[in-house]
């Protein structure tokens, strides 16, 4: 009872938050509406004992992935009503689209029942068992190479992500470190032959 | 109680905010990247649903690379957000037609 | 020896010949090429004439494949001999007029340029002749049809450089096509009907054919055998010249003289009546289809006989003259009596020839002068020419005892007694065209040899006869001229001489006149009872009035029924006809092919029009790509919203 009351209350925080996402005003609005959709949505798989990628959401996404969101907006110089426009005139075509989606996923739901019985109930846990030990189990033997290429994936992504936005502002007073390496004495000192000024 | 079914259609009702969220913010990049963060925590709801109710841990496994790519994405999208905009001074999609034919 | 060496020996010298003579003329030059040519219808020749004795003294009928060309679905395309009676006469026949005509080819055509080339076509023209001949199936008389039909094109327009030689050739060439598309499209139902190809297979097998019906018309059934007769006799129409498809044959007088004599009246045009009678055995099996033949025949005979009193040019008056002999002998098949069309075209060969060839020594004295109007009185200056020409007179128009006479006598006395529907026309078109014969035989005779001298003085110095070469086929040709039809009346008409080789109904013409007849000399006597003789005699006593006595009259005649003599100066409208609507026709329908079919429908429309469309489609369709990925976004999101609610609905 207690879990319904929570999956029925943070699910209606999670729709309101979304609706938040696609309809502030301000895009910084939106990320932080973002930030609580993904917190509800934590805490929704932590009802249904999936506590792993509950924490997993909250501190990549939130921690990481949400703050690179509003790091962007931020940093950029929006225009926002400008992009606005057209709002109010594509909200009827996006509601519509929207409800037929609904519809549909609601009418394969229960008027189909997709051919089988859906469980009211979560799958039983072993006595003892530990959700982010039997992922590590699975992911580490089974999906061992799909592993390895999500983190492939992670740091070409990294290094897509600099060398897009890295550039030289001409005029940058910065160190050029394999420069001064690679430099040559010849072309910085040069030896000169000349008579003493005095007589020694 | 709360069944499998339940959590579907929440799953479905976030998937078609996403949606509506394209149509109606489609000139702004960044909210267009914003929804379709929204539409993958849909697709991940699916799947932790699934293999939460049918006990299969696969679903979880798929969830954790759909998380991966989608921390991926996002670098890379909000990478050449900040380039495109850098070029531009704009983010607005309607300036975006180099591909039209 | 056995026979398939000598036939292929007969068929293949020739061959040889023409390919030394065609390829090689520059190499063997004129002398190499006729002798060689020479040489190989001679050789062509004394085999023809081998086996025509041996088949006189009881030889068995000789049919044998060869070589096979091809096999298809069981239907086989073989090369091979038939050698009867029939096929050995008509080979001698074409190898001696051939021969004779090689031979008189080193004078008339002494100073022309083209002398190798003309010996590599008349030998080649020997070849297939001597193929369509001695054919034993329907695919090698067709090859033998078809060459002689192109060596008959290649040699009208001989004289390339003369515009209307071209003309001719064209002419001669299309006409014929219309008759072979008949044929051949006989000789397929032959093949889908009977599954051989092979003479007598194919007779064996006629009652396959008989009691089916075609649908040529939608609702009118026509009985298939009377389709396959209509339509080789339509092809023998094209090559033996018969009412509508004769137009070809004056014209291609243009051609040298020794062809006239050669394609024109001895051989080529006679290979339609001899199919029609090898073939017999299909023809006799329909009645309507041998109705139309005698028609046909009947009406050639008179109305193209007449032409002949008009034209003025000697050698188109002959032609005319062929004409109307073919007409005899196809009115003859078309009464069942095949013996007397083949009798008479054998008797037609020789004298007809000699007519041709007498013809073309008058042309080489005068210079190719043709017109009869600028002749006259040359009986002083070519007398071998004369005489030989005279019996070739007499013989056509049936002088008794000359073997024009027992071959037409035979014929008319044939349609008397014919069964067939329509023979009773026939019979009087014949009759009143012996009279129409003698009138215009001896108006040539007279025009050209008697009376008034009127060419000019130039020519009138130098006319001499012509050279040996010249003169020898014509006393050659004037022998048997007067002494075939005796000699051979009897067996080769009355006799078993065709035994096997010619159907012939129990009650047909053929045996109702072979009861009456006692010999050659009691025929003579009996035909002086018959109206023939005497109107024959009528057309000479004409023509002598006419054209000696009071040569201004046929001027008056000509005026005072001027109507009539426009309608045969311009040949009954048949070439107005042919050009003005035929022609003309077929022109407009083509230009309209072109101008709308072609440049409309498929340049335009499907060509540049589907091009067209491509672009318009394009044009309308490129701005969906609007470039824009919120609009990619949304076809996919609405596409798949459609495409879920499809499936949910679907069932």
């Amino acid at each position: 009872m207690l879990v319904a009351i929570l999956f029925w209350a943070f699910s209606a925080v999670l729709v309101g938050a979304a609706l938040g996402v696609i309809l502030a005003r301000n895009a910084v609005h939106s990320v932080l509406f973002l930030v609580l959709c993904f917190f509800n949505a934590a805490v929704l798989w932590l009802l249904i004992e999936a506590e792993f990628l509950a924490i997993v959401l909250v501190l990549v996404y939130v921690g990481a992935v949400m703050v690179l969101f509003l790091f962007v907006v931020m940093m950029l110089d929006v225009d926002i009503e400008a992009l606005r426009e057209g709002f109010a005139r594509n909200a009827p075509l996006g509601a519509l689209i929207a409800l037929i989606v609904v519809v549909e996923l609601a009418y394969v739901l229960w008027v189909r029942r997709l051919g089988v019985e859906l469980p009211g109930e979560t799958a039983p846990l072993a006595q003892g068992a530990s959700n982010t030990a039997e992922i590590g189990a699975v992911l580490y033997t089974q999906y061992a190479y799909p592993f390895q290429l999500a983190a492939m994936v992670l740091l070409i992504a990294i290094v897509a992500a600099i060398s897009l936005t890295m550039r030289r502002r001409p005029g940058l007073k910065a160190q050029d470190v394999s420069r001064q390496v690679s430099v040559d004495p010849a072309e910085r000192v040069r030896l000169v032959s000349m008579p003493p000024e005095r007589e020694p | 109680m709360i069944g499998l079914a339940h959590y579907l259609l929440l799953a479905g009702v976030l998937f078609a905010i996403a949606v509506a969220g394209i149509f109606i913010n489609r000139r702004n990049v960044i909210l267009l990247l914003m929804c379709i963060e929204l539409m993958l925590l849909a697709v991940n709801f699916n799947f932790v649903a699934f293999s939460r109710f049918l006990g299969i841990l696969d679903g979880q496994v798929f969830v954790f690379f759909i998380l991966t790519v989608a921390a991926a994405e996002a670098a890379i999208g909000l990478a050449i957000l900040v380039v495109l905009f850098r070029q531009r001074r704009s983010i607005n999609v309607e300036d975006l037609d180099a591909m039209k034919g | 020896m056995d026979f398939a060496a000598v036939c292929l020996m007969i068929v293949l010298a020739p061959l040889a010949a023409a390919l030394v003579a065609g390829l090689g003329g520059r190499y063997v030059g004129r002398a190499g090429a006729h002798t060689v040519c020479i040489a190989g219808v001679a050789i062509s020749f004394a085999g023809s004439a081998w086996i025509l004795a041996r088949m006189l003294g009881g030889a068995a009928v000789f049919n044998e494949n060869v070589y096979t060309w091809g096999v298809s679905d069981g239907l086989a395309m073989n090369i091979g001999f038939l050698v009867d009676r029939l096929s050995a006469l008509m080979m001698t026949v074409v190898s001696f007029v051939s021969l004779a005509v090689h031979v008189y080819t080193i004078g008339y055509m002494r100073d022309d340029p083209g002398y190798a080339r003309f010996f590599a076509y008349i030998s080649l023209f020997t070849f297939a002749m001597l193929m369509l001949v001695m054919s034993n199936n329907f695919l090698q008389l067709f090859f033998g049809w078809e060459g002689v039909g192109l060596v008959s094109y290649l040699l009208i327009g001989f004289w390339y450089k003369r515009p209307t030689a071209i003309f001719a050739n064209y002419k001669a060439f299309i006409v014929n096509r219309i008759g072979d598309f008949a044929f051949i499209v006989a000789i397929a139902i032959i093949a889908a009907y009977m599954s051989s190809l092979d003479y007598t297979e194919v007779f064996q097998r006629i009652p396959r054919a008989i009691g089916h019906d075609l649908f040529l018309t939608p609702g009118e059934p026509s009985k298939v055998i009377t389709v396959i007769c209509v339509g080789l006799f339509i092809g023998a129409m094209g090559k033996s010249a018969q009412v509508p498809l004769h137009v070809w044959l004056p014209d291609s007088m243009e051609g040298p003289t020794p062809i006239s004599a050669l394609i024109h009246a001895a051989t080529m045009v006679t290979a339609g009546i001899f199919m029609v009678a090898r073939l017999s055995p299909l023809f006799e099996m329909s009645p309507d289809a041998l109705h139309f033949i005698v028609v046909i025949g009947a009406t050639t005979a008179l109305f193209m006989g007449l032409l002949g009193l008009v034209n003025n040019d000697i050698k188109r008056v002959v032609a005319y003259s062929t004409l109307s002999q073919l007409g005899y002998m196809t009115a003859a098949l078309g009464a069942g009596a095949y013996g007397a069309g083949i009798f008479h075209l054998m008797t037609h060969a020789f004298f007809k020839a000699l007519l041709f060839l007498a013809a073309g020594s008058v042309i080489i004295a005068m210079h190719h002068e043709q017109d009869m109007r600028r002749m006259g009185g040359l009986r002083k200056y070519l007398p071998v020419t004369y005489w030989t020409c005279l019996v070739g007179a007499l013989a056509l128009i049936g002088f008794p005892g000359l073997s024009g006479f027992f071959s037409k006598d035979i014929i008319i006395e044939a349609l008397h007694h014919s069964r067939t529907e329509g023979a009773g026309y026939a019979y009087w078109c014949a009759l009143i065209g012996v009279f129409v014969t003698a009138l215009y035989s001896f108006r040539l005779v007279f025009m050209t040899f008697h009376g008034r001298e009127r060419m000019d003085e130039h020519t009138r110095e130098h006319l001499h006869e012509s050279p040996w070469v010249v003169t020898a086929p014509l006393i050659a040709l004037a022998i048997p001229s007067i002494a075939i039809g005796w000699l051979t009346v009897g067996p080769v008409v009355f006799g078993d001489f065709f035994a096997g080789a010619l159907a012939q109904a129990p009650d047909g013409p053929i045996v109702v006149l072979g009861e009456e007849f006692h010999g050659p000399a009691a025929f003579m006597l009996h035909a002086f009872g018959s109206p023939a003789v005497y109107l024959a005699l009528a057309g000479v006593v004409a023509a002598w009035y006419l054209y000696l006595k009071r040569p201004e009259l046929p001027d008056r005649i000509a005026a005072r029924f001027s109507r009539t003599y426009r309608l045969l100066v311009n040949k009954y409208y048949f070439d107005w006809f042919n050009e003005n609507v035929v022609a003309a026709g077929v022109r407009n329908f083509g230009t309209s092919l072109w101008k709308r079919g072609d440049e409309t429908v498929i340049d335009g429309w499907l060509v540049n029009g589907s091009a067209r469309a491509v672009a318009a489609l394009s044009a309308a369709v490129r701005h969906v790509q609007s470039g824009y990925l919120y609009h990619y976004a949304f076809a996919m999101i609405i596409g798949l919203s459609l495409l879920l609610g499809w499936l949910l609905l679907r069932s």
